[in-house]
């Protein structure tokens, strides 16, 4: 029996933290707004100076805003069992009746408020400061697309958190690892389509690869390249999202399981 | 003198094995050889394809190939350098726990975080390498090893990575006042360097008070330097928007800068040191 009051306090209190800490420590619109989004002026001048058609601008706002939620799940979700293990709260976690997968959402919940604020703020960068065209032409279509690649990407985060919770400094590594090359097949600054059928159809199992490529067909038309049909993608990121949530679910209780039997939940520092 | 001199080299020494140690020893070599190469190539290869997508081959725009590819495989040092020496105070302080036993050690901390740099700055250099090496077999990037300079690399080496360590120590001063913006702000200041430096594209593309900011900053001289000497006498410069100045011109701006940002990144790092002590910040814990 579920005690969805409890699990929806849970969630609610691990929320709290996250967006208490943003608002009592206002430098992350300096670090985590305002200088990432010069990396992301590089990338749109780097197009310009190679005299690319204006639409590939929109196509790094567009990844650059995706990026922030990328990075808040690989950081603020798939390692954060790791982390609070190596600081001593993962045993309280344990300890407290609530599930793990409100705690997690709590995470993902808190962690969304800055990093919409991010995305945000990168696509009025680009709007305001680049003069990038974003025509919406089927609001519904782009917010199922959306919400269905956050929905898929927060349960992947989960699914790796549990994962996490067995390695020790590897998760770190392991999470470094997979920015630049998720950058590069999923297709941040670029259409997915330049890296071959092959290579996008295998990337398409990240809900960024087919999230990205819907958003820029939605608003950005046909001449985006496009790699499948914004139908099929809305299909599959739909399945992908209920896929993540109960593999999230299924390993989260197959780690804690053996990470109790190996006695590796207060194990710091490895 | 003499023993402190000796101090500050074994401080050095023994962090360097340190960092060498957390950087390395989590996994097999194989496993580490792999993702220290995975990375780096990876972020070439997505400059390589925008480029391209845009030209069609690399044959396209080869000076401007060559000029975007060098300075995105040098690029690699300063994400490094940065990420090395700041993130060791957010590792220390909130990771380990540590940093409050490493303040009050008699050593330097400033010896201290750039011995730990330089675990960073070697896995850095090798990936340099290997990136250089793919460019030259896989792309075509026109590299001859016996054209280089080496002697004006070696000078231009020194220097950068002296000033991207000071830089590094000055946010790593900045690391001790704030919450776990550790990743944020080595983004953001190795973002800023990448848009203002002419790393990936030249400085004339930027308006006109952006290569002015790119003229202030010490790395925009360190990266046209080092094209300099990896393609003497090949024109690589006339695309930079500094091709008027010769390569003396170039290493005394990279001099001035780099010694005017060295001061800064000290006064940087003692105010935020002492700021961090007088607010109870060195063992502070925000893990939200």
């Amino acid at each position: 029996m579920i005690d969805w009051r409890l699990n929806g306090r849970a969630i609610i209190g691990r929320a709290y933290p996250r967006v208490l800490g943003v608002m009592r420590e206002p430098s992350w619109i300096l670090f985590d707004i305002f200088l990432p989004l010069l990396g992301i002026a590089a990338y749109i001048y780097y197009y310009r100076a190679m005299n690319a058609p204006e639409m590939y601008a929109g196509f790094i706002v567009i990844g650059g805003a995706m990026t922030a939620y990328w990075m808040n799940v690989l950081w603020s979700m798939a390692t954060q069992f790791y982390w609070e293990k190596e600081v001593g709260n993962l045993q309280l976690y344990m300890l407290a009746p609530m599930s793990r997968m409100s705690v997690l959402g709590g995470m993902a919940l808190g962690g969304m408020l800055m990093t919409t604020v991010r995305a945000v703020s990168t696509v009025l960068l680009g709007v305001f400061l680049f003069n990038v065209h974003l025509t919406l032409t089927q609001p519904l279509e782009l917010t199922l697309v959306f919400s269905f690649t956050l929905i898929a990407l927060y349960g992947m985060g989960m699914m790796f958190s549990s994962l996490f919770l067995m390695w020790g400094r590897s998760a770190m590594q392991m999470t470094s690892l997979l920015q630049e090359p998720i950058y590069l097949v999923s297709g941040f600054y670029f259409p997915v389509r330049a890296m071959g059928y092959w290579v996008a159809l295998g990337a398409s199992i990240l809900p960024i690869t087919l999230g990205l490529d819907g958003m820029r067909q939605l608003l950005f038309g046909a001449s985006s390249n496009g790699f499948l049909p914004v139908d099929v993608e809305i299909i599959v990121l739909a399945v992908l999202a209920v896929v993540f949530f109960f593999l999230a679910r299924y390993f989260l209780d197959f780690m804690e399981t053996m990470s109790k039997r190996e006695g590796r939940l207060t194990l710091r520092w490895q | 003198m003499k023993e402190r001199i000796a101090g500050h080299w074994r401080t050095f020494r023994w962090a360097s094995w340190l960092g060498w140690q957390m950087e390395a020893n989590w996994t097999n070599w194989y496993l580490f050889i792999i993702y220290s190469i995975a990375k780096p190539i990876a972020g070439t290869l997505i400059v390589v394809i925008m480029y391209l997508i845009v030209f069609g081959g690399v044959t396209g725009n080869p000076t401007f190939f060559s000029y975007m590819y060098l300075g995105n495989a040098f690029y690699i040092f300063i994400g490094q350098a940065l990420f090395g020496t700041t993130w060791v105070i957010h590792e220390d302080r909130e990771h380990y726990q540590t940093l409050k036993q490493i303040y009050m050690a008699p050593i330097s901390l400033f010896v201290y975080l750039i011995g730990r740099a330089m675990a960073k700055i070697a896995v850095a250099g090798m990936a340099v390498i290997i990136t250089l090496a793919f460019g030259m077999l896989a792309l075509g990037l026109p590299l001859a090893l016996l054209n280089i300079d080496w002697a004006l690399l070696a000078l231009a080496m020194l220097i950068g990575l002296l000033c991207m360590v000071s830089i590094g120590v000055a946010l790593a001063g900045i690391t001790f006042l704030t919450a776990k913006h550790g990743y944020g702000i080595n983004e953001g200041v190795a973002g800023m360097f990448y848009l203002f430096c002419g790393a990936i594209f030249p400085l004339t593309v930027l308006p006109d008070w952006g290569q002015a900011v790119g003229r202030a900053i010490p790395i925009t001289y360190w990266l046209e330097i080092t094209r300099r000497a990896m393609l003497p006498n090949s024109g690589i410069s006339s695309i930079s928007g500094l091709g008027d100045y010769s390569n003396i011109q170039i290493l005394s701006f990279l001099l001035l800068s780099a010694g005017i940002f060295l001061v800064l990144s000290i006064g940087i790092f003692k105010y935020a040191d002492y700021l961090a002590r007088k607010k109870g910040k060195l063992d502070m814990s925000t893990s939200y």
